[in-house]
């Protein structure tokens, strides 16, 4: 019962941010104004903002957080480690990389389709690498460690992609969306990264009993009927198609997925399967009130989302890695 | 009938054979305990047993092929701790009891995530069996070795399977502990409940068990009761010690005393299987 007031708490906090994020930014609509822009029931420039501007926002907002969160609480069980997070570990770099080498090369001229295709193709390949990795029986050292030697080469291609691109129009549009931001995006946006997301949410919900059992590690889990190759197809396909296919829309933003299951983990017990759905739904919690904070703050220019989150994350990343060192090593 | 019977079993990987053609058979309420010098293929077996290897042979649970049971009929019949314990998440011990359990578990769209009367049950039981109910609210990662043992065993117990395999549950425990643990096995053997248990202390396995499997080099050295197993010709030929035996209130126990310098060093010992673990 617990578990289920904990979802509901947090997707109660989910529409209510939903519906701030239709209030604010740089025209302030009232409760009425909104529900007038959603029914279009009032002027044109309401309709306008609400549907055609903030709900997709609103709508991404909800498909990143969904997918980091859930792949983040995921990758944690799967790899048992309280520090695996599909930015940490180079996945989301991937997924940016391959939505580059897509644009690079004009493969998105054949096809739109392509640009997610790429990017979930790449952070399968990630994912598949990094539980190669565990496999061999490698610490939580050398995880974090391969992590970051993924996100170093992904990160390099990727300049080398930017240094080599013959226009420089192109290279301005890359660099914004690698800084990760759901503004300016429209239903298109939505719809090209949707269908992905949700066939991505639901491999890795599945998981979840599965989850909980791997906690006992994977021989005795195994004992207990758990397929574990399954499992673990599940968990890397889910993840790679959720956080894929919406980095292809915004970008990467980073340490989502190990921010929201850090904070929720005691919530539930510290089950690794129930943490999943909790933490999904943390996610779209973060990243829609980041996306809030960030405009309501007074910069110059607007932020971009995957700055702000990475601004929060970094430092919450580093605290965690010094309370845990001695585990670490 | 033999609960457990198993014929030509052989484990390899690459090129080595881990185990090679063991056969034995284990009846109901029967603790078996596997000994033999470190890297003669103790875990190996009990993972071969448990499916998490693949090998040669046949083995037979309750009259039926383990390797064509379903696997949630196998996780019901069988029940495995292995050696090292790896949980790393501060779940609380009721929980962790709880995931004996899951192999009962339905469907999720048959709306199965509710422990039923009968899981309830059986936790309780478990951890009352082990002695850890004290402890159901307690986190895993904040016990005892002896505690963390006890709530690993009452995981296993709340399988409620009729053959439990045990690799070394007592590696880090106490003497107390270890006798603890010890009685708490031959209990669920008295209800009926067949234990191959994976141990090293000789005196332990002579006191404790009802008969003993001498693996040496992969291979079965010796089978039987204590007295016919631990000969001193044996441990010198397979452990390469010798040691003092006697009897204390008419049970026999034995203290490894020198090695033996003229043994036969073991090309394996000292090495352990790193049979890596494949989905069945």
């Amino acid at each position: 019962m617990r578990n289920l007031s904990l979802n509901l708490l947090l997707l109660a906090l989910l529409l209510a941010l939903s519906v701030l994020s239709l209030r604010f930014g740089d025209a302030p609509l009232s409760l009425g104004e909104v529900i007038a822009g959603l029914f279009a029931t009032g002027s044109e420039e309401q309709r306008l903002i609400v549907q055609e501007i903030r709900l997709p926002r609103v709508a991404l907002a909800w498909l990143v957080g969904l997918s980091l969160g859930a792949s983040g609480a995921a990758l944690q069980g799967l790899l048992r480690n309280p520090l695996a997070e599909p930015g940490l570990l180079g996945i989301s770099a991937s997924a940016g990389l391959g939505a580059v080498v897509a644009l690079y090369f004009g493969l998105t001229a054949l096809s739109l389709w392509i640009l997610p295709a790429s990017a979930m193709l790449f952070a399968l390949l990630a994912t598949s690498t990094l539980y190669a990795l565990t496999r061999a029986g490698s610490t939580n050292l050398t995880l974090i460690l391969a992590g970051v030697a993924l996100s170093s080469l992904a990160g390099a291609l990727t300049s080398l992609a930017l240094n080599l691109s013959p226009n420089p129009a192109d290279l301005q549009d890359i660099i914004l969306w690698l800084l990760g931001s759901i503004s300016d995006r429209s239903f298109d946006d939505v719809r090209l990264c949707l269908p992905f997301v949700l066939i991505g949410l639901g491999l890795l919900l599945v998981s979840a009993p599965a989850l909980d059992v791997l906690a006992l590690g994977e021989g005795e889990a195994s004992s207990l009927g758990v397929d574990v190759a399954r499992l673990r197809g599940l968990i890397i396909v889910g993840s790679a198609l959720s956080v894929g296919a919406t980095v292809a829309v915004t970008g990467t933003i980073g340490f989502v997925g190990l921010v929201v299951p850090h904070l929720l983990r005691r919530f539930v017990n510290y089950r690794p399967g129930r943490l999943l759905l909790a933490s999904a739904l943390g996610g779209a919690v973060l990243v829609l009130a980041a996306d809030i904070a960030l405009r309501l703050l007074d910069t110059p220019k607007e932020l971009m989302l995957g700055v702000v989150t990475a601004l929060i994350g970094a430092p919450f990343f580093l605290a965690l890695v010094l309370r845990s060192r001695r585990d670490m090593l | 009938m033999s609960l457990l019977e198993i014929d030509g079993l052989g484990v390899r990987i690459g090129d080595k054979a881990l185990v090679r053609d063991l056969s034995f058979q284990l009846g109901a309420g029967e603790l078996l305990g596997l000994i033999g010098p470190n890297g003669a293929g103790k875990s190996t077996v009990v993972k071969a047993i448990a499916q998490l290897l693949r090998y040669q042979g046949q083995m037979r649970l309750q009259g039926m092929a383990i390797d064509t049971l379903p696997g949630r009929e196998r996780a019901q019949r069988l029940a495995y701790l292995s050696q090292d314990d790896p949980i790393q998440w501060p779940i609380s011990v009721r929980d962790l009891v709880g995931l004996g359990r899951h192999p009962y578990r339905g469907s999720w769209w048959r709306g199965g995530g509710r422990p039923s009367t009968a899981d309830r049950d059986a936790v309780e039981s478990a951890l009352r069996a082990t002695d850890a109910w004290s402890l159901r609210e307690r986190r895993f990662t904040e016990l005892s070795g002896g505690e963390r043992a006890r709530a690993r065993l009452a995981r296993a117990l709340a399988v409620e399977a009729p053959l439990i395999l045990a690799d070394e549950p007592f590696a880090a425990l106490d003497p107390r502990h270890q006798l603890q643990v010890m009685a708490l096995l031959r209990e669920q053997c008295r209800r009926g409940v067949s234990v191959v248990l994976v141990l090293h202390d000789l005196t332990l396995a002579s006191r404790f068990c009802d008969r003993l499997l001498l693996l040496h080099q992969g291979a079965r050295f010796a089978i039987g009761s204590a007295s016919e197993v631990l000969s001193s010709d044996n441990l010198r030929e397979v452990y390469g010690i010798r040691a003092v035996m006697g009897e204390y209130q008419e049970q026999g126990y034995i203290l490894p005393w020198s090695c033996e310098p003229s043994a036969s060093v073991t090309p394996e010992a000292g090495q352990r299987a790193t049979a890596t673990v494949t989905p069945p």
